[in-house]
């Protein structure tokens, strides 16, 4: 297995080797794999790395290898979104964080499986078999950045790049023990993601140290012509991160606890808590009481961009066409051999929502409660500078245990989807175990001040062990 | 005179106009000057919807749009918004069509027209930006076709769609209204009209306050005016018969003139209308003033100036400004001529020719209409003789002075003529006689005496008057 390391970590070792030997190092761990995190490994990787040593790139992440979720487009590489209707379709083109990663210097390892679409809490649902959790092989690494967040977490790459839509990379993230990041809406261009509902994603890096995210966030985040939602940044993210948390106020959501929350859980989180007084934060609870409405309006903004997203999958240009007597018969028959059920039930519901008789009832609806959660942050984060929580409810479950009962999978994101509908940054970090499993500690911060999150997150990090555990060293 | 319009006609018309002046399309920065070269080489992921592609929107074109509203006096949305409008085609890449829902950017227009029985104000609903499709082309005919080629050339082109209100009574105003529509986009320089596919239009037509029909696919304007007169007899008749007329959507076939049933209202589509969550709204209301400093003198203004400013006939004055270029044309042939000669050159004479030609004032200089009229005033050729100029440079090319030469044009000497009059009374005693005795039409024979003579280089009027004048003395 390759060292489990951080970009510092390799820069070292490239000095002492070469890019060619660390990627190639990483290849080795990859082919050696048993939780199926990655789909394609690119067979560029090592051509790429060998570049860099001769030319000496000097940028950021000259040689660092980097993993890549498979709804982000990269030329020659298949992007499928795990999903069978996109089966062969190799972009012609890269991704805004893709052309900034390669003119950073990364190393492309390969793509990493997800919840088909995007659309799930567990990675069962991709056409290429569930990937496992590199703690427990009997359970799910979480989703939909699954991957993404388990070949970090196996030390099969030391970053990858997930998106998160309703908790997507915070998810994974807790569930295997790494630190992920949900950055501001805008953050981060999302040019050349393949969207599952363009209002609520941000494409977000993953990692094992909150010092890599910010080297990460620094290369792929800002301002880009092709997403008009995209903004710019004026400081840097590396410069947030001091070891210093004294005065930060800490806002806890009661809300964030409520039923069905796993006790180990509720007990890292609040040693977490107690951990950031000890540092010299101080807590208060804060309310955020549409909290509750928040899964309901989120499913169904998700769902109903997600039914016309997907429209585009029709067999007409790319990926799977199974024939068919006249276009419509074409089309219908693509989709319904190339949609997985998961998919297939999110665009039928969100088609629902839409639809003239119902756009008043659920869709106009749904976007009210959006307003109102978003007021939540607004009027909560005025007093306090973060708030703070369980990112998953419980540990990663058991591969199959909830795949079927699709609502009880829905009700895993209680914690992070109304970060989503506020558009908020937020990031998980590893801040213990329950039943030997990693628990994620949530922080989330305003609009675009992913510096407070990221120095908290950091502050955290130097002061505590729990991220430098890895699979199969908890008892 | 009233038109009372008989059968309770109602017509209103979507025109779907192709912004094809501007240099990028709607959503992305690919080229629009395609109309030339192979398919599909002007594309990118964004206008091919590729996954993971985003749409940009082109300032440039809702400047364009916001000029096309004002110009038709509409008025214009405080903050821009796109919605997607989904449902399934071939030729539409995404699944869903970016458009203008219930914000379209201009609203509450109108256009003055000649009417049926003078001018009458067409109400414009609406102006709203959306992306063109991309193109099919069938191999052999769409119902035996054995494949089909999508062209995504055309995908991502801006449309303006301008809806009117069912305000027109006959084919003839909807003519008139289309025409105007024309003269108004070609007068702000947004669109080549001449382009394939620059405009098409839909029609809704009632007949005696029943239901309203839209016929869709008019690729013309001629076509929309064969089409309604088609659409409203076949409605009338079926009236006349006792049928009922039921909502319905219906395709104009060119090529046998008639419309054909598609679709009954019932089974129309649901469009699932929602914002576009990938472009931000646009506040436009603070440009209008800008924008409104931008707009050209438009056909009516124009109009009025003319009548004012030459003392020109209305009637000239209109023909006049339906084109800007031939309003141009005029200014400048006005500025050397006498503007009255000049309308009446220009109105009457050479758009006439024109006209007869299919071709339009481009193919005839300024100098050269300035020559011909001057020639004329200056008696040095005939009226006839300037109109043969015309259609000699038309058909054949050439300067009208090397033409008047060439031709022989140039009208003859007085004392040329006055002596083909003395030969060709002297020749014609009876002629005269008879004149005198009261048969005016003798006199033709003796005028027709001294064309020959002058080989039809005479003015016709004027040797007859020296004939008058000759034996009246
Ligand atoms: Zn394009």
């Amino acid at each position: 297995m390759a060292a489990w390391t951080d970009i510092s970590g390799i820069k070292q070792r490239i000095e002492a080797s070469s890019a060619e030997e660390i990627t190639a190092s990483y290849l080795e761990t990859i082919g050696k794999s048993r939780i199926n995190g990655f789909t394609t490994v690119w067979d560029k990787a090592l051509e790429v790395a060998r570049g860099i040593d001769k030319d000496g790139n000097s940028g950021p992440m000259a040689g660092v290898p980097i993993a890549i979720k498979e709804n982000i487009s990269t030329t020659g590489l298949s992007t499928t979104c795990s999903s069978k209707i996109l089966q062969g379709y190799v972009p012609p083109y890269d991704a805004h964080v893709i052309e900034k990663l390669k003119a950073a210097g990364a190393v492309i390892l390969g793509k990493t499986n997800m919840d088909e679409f995007a659309m799930g809490t567990s990675t069962e649902s991709s056409c290429y078999g569930p990937t496992l959790n590199p703690w427990d092989t009997g359970r799910v690494p979480g989703g939909s950045s699954g991957g993404s967040a388990a070949v970090v977490a196996a030390g099969e790459a030391p970053l990858s790049l997930g998106s998160d839509t309703g908790g997507s990379v915070r998810c994974p993230a807790a569930f295997c023990g790494v630190v992920g990041l949900k950055p501001t809406y805008g953050a981060v261009s999302r040019y050349g993601l393949i969207s599952y509902a363009n209002s609520l994603e941000q494409i977000g890096p993953m990692a094992t140290t909150v010092a890599d995210i910010a080297i990460l966030m620094d290369v792929i985040g800002g301002y880009d012509h092709r997403d008009s939602t995209s903004i710019k940044k004026e400081n840097t993210y590396v410069d947030s991160l001091k070891d210093d948390v004294k005065g930060l106020k800490i806002g806890v959501p009661e809300e964030y606890f409520g039923e069905g929350i796993d006790e180990g859980v509720k007990k890292a989180v609040w040693d977490a808590i107690g951990k950031y007084e000890d540092m010299g934060a101080s807590w208060k609870k804060v309310s955020m009481p549409h909290t509750k409405y928040a899964l309901a309006s989120y499913y169904i903004i998700a769902m109903s961009e997600a039914s016309s997203n997907l429209a585009r999958f029709d067999g007409t240009r790319y990926g799977l066409r199974v024939e068919g007597e006249t276009w419509h018969i074409m089309a219908s028959k693509t989709r319904a051999q190339g949609f997985g059920e998961e998919v297939k039930r999110r665009i039928l519901l969100g088609t629902y929502a839409l639809s003239a008789g119902y756009h008043d009832k659920y869709y106009l609806k749904a976007l009210k409660v959006r307003t109102l959660v978003k007021q939540d942050f607004d009027r909560a984060l005025t007093d306090v500078d973060v708030l703070m929580a369980p990112t998953m409810p419980t540990p990663a479950f058991k591969i199959g245990e909830k795949i079927d009962d699709p609502l009880s999978l829905y009700l895993a994101d209680v914690n992070t989807v109304p970060v989503n509908l506020a558009g908020v940054p937020s990031i998980s970090v590893p801040c213990g175990f329950a039943d030997g499993l990693p628990v994620g500690l949530q922080i989330i911060g305003k609009p675009f001040d992913e510096n407070t999150i990221l120095q908290a997150a950091y502050s955290f990090e130097q002061n505590t062990d729990h991220h430098t555990k890895r699979p199969g060293e908890v008892a | 005179m009233v038109y009372d319009n008989p059968d309770g006609v109602r017509i209103g018309l979507e025109v779907h106009v192709q912004l094809n002046k501007l240099n990028t399309k709607l959503f992305c920065g690919c080229s629009t000057d395609y109309h030339d070269d192979e398919p599909n080489t002007h594309v990118c992921p964004v206008c091919l919807g590729l996954p993971g592609s985003l749409p940009v929107i082109n300032e440039k074109a809702v400047e364009f749009a916001m000029k096309i509203g004002l110009a038709l006096n509409c008025e214009i949305v405080g903050q821009t918004q796109f919605h997607r409008k989904n449902y399934y085609y071939p030729d539409l890449p995404k699944g869903f069509q970016t458009t203008q829902y219930d914000y379209p950017i201009a609203s509450r227009g109108k256009v003055i027209i000649e009417g049926e029985d003078g001018e009458r104000v067409i109400g414009v609903t609406r102006a709203h930006m959306e992306e063109d499709p991309g193109r099919l082309q069938h191999i052999g005919s769409i119902e035996k076709s054995k494949g089909t080629f999508i062209n995504y050339n055309r995908s991502g082109m801006t449309l303006i769609e301008i809806v009117s209100d069912p305000d027109m009574r006959s084919p003839k105003e909807a003519r008139r209204y289309l025409d105007k529509l024309r003269s108004i986009l070609d007068y702000l320089d947004v669109f080549n009209g001449d382009l394939e596919g620059a405009m098409r239009v839909d029609a809704n037509v009632s007949v005696f306050g029943g239901n309203r029909v839209e016929v869709k696919n008019i690729s013309s304007f001629k076509g929309a005016e064969r089409a309604l007169l088609y659409e409203i007899m076949r409605q009338k008749n079926h009236v006349r018969r006792g049928g009922k007329i039921v909502l319905e959507t219906r395709h104009f076939d060119e090529a046998r003139g008639v419309t054909i049933s598609m679709r009954t209202k019932e089974e129309e589509h649901d469009y699932r209308y929602f914002p576009e969550p990938d472009l931000v709204p646009m506040r436009v209301a603070d440009k209008v003033p800008d924008i409104l400093k931008t707009l050209p003198e438009l056909p009516d203004a124009k109009r009025e100036r003319f009548n004012s400013q030459y003392g020109i006939a209305d009637m000239h004055a209109r023909a006049l400004t339906i084109q800007i270029k031939v309003a141009n044309f005029y200014e400048e042939v006005a500025a050397k001529v006498d503007p009255k000669d000049a309308a009446v050159w220009v109105a009457d004479i050479l758009k006439g020719e024109l006209n007869y030609r299919d071709t339009d004032v481009d193919a005839f200089k300024v100098d050269d209409i300035v020559e011909i009229i001057s020639l004329v005033k200056q008696d040095k050729i005939t009226e006839q003789s300037g109109v043969q100029i015309i259609r000699t440079i038309l058909d054949e090319g050439g300067k009208p002075q090397d033409i008047v030469v060439s031709k022989g044009l140039l009208k003859v000497e007085d004392d040329i003529v006055a002596k083909a009059v003395e030969e060709a009374i002297a020749e014609s005693p009876e002629a005269v006689a008879d004149y005198l005795a009261g048969k005016e039409k003798s006199l033709n024979f003796i005028v027709g005496k001294v064309m020959q003579k002058t080989k039809g280089r005479a003015d016709a009027r004027e040797a007859r008057e020296k004939v008058l004048a000759r034996i009246n003395k």
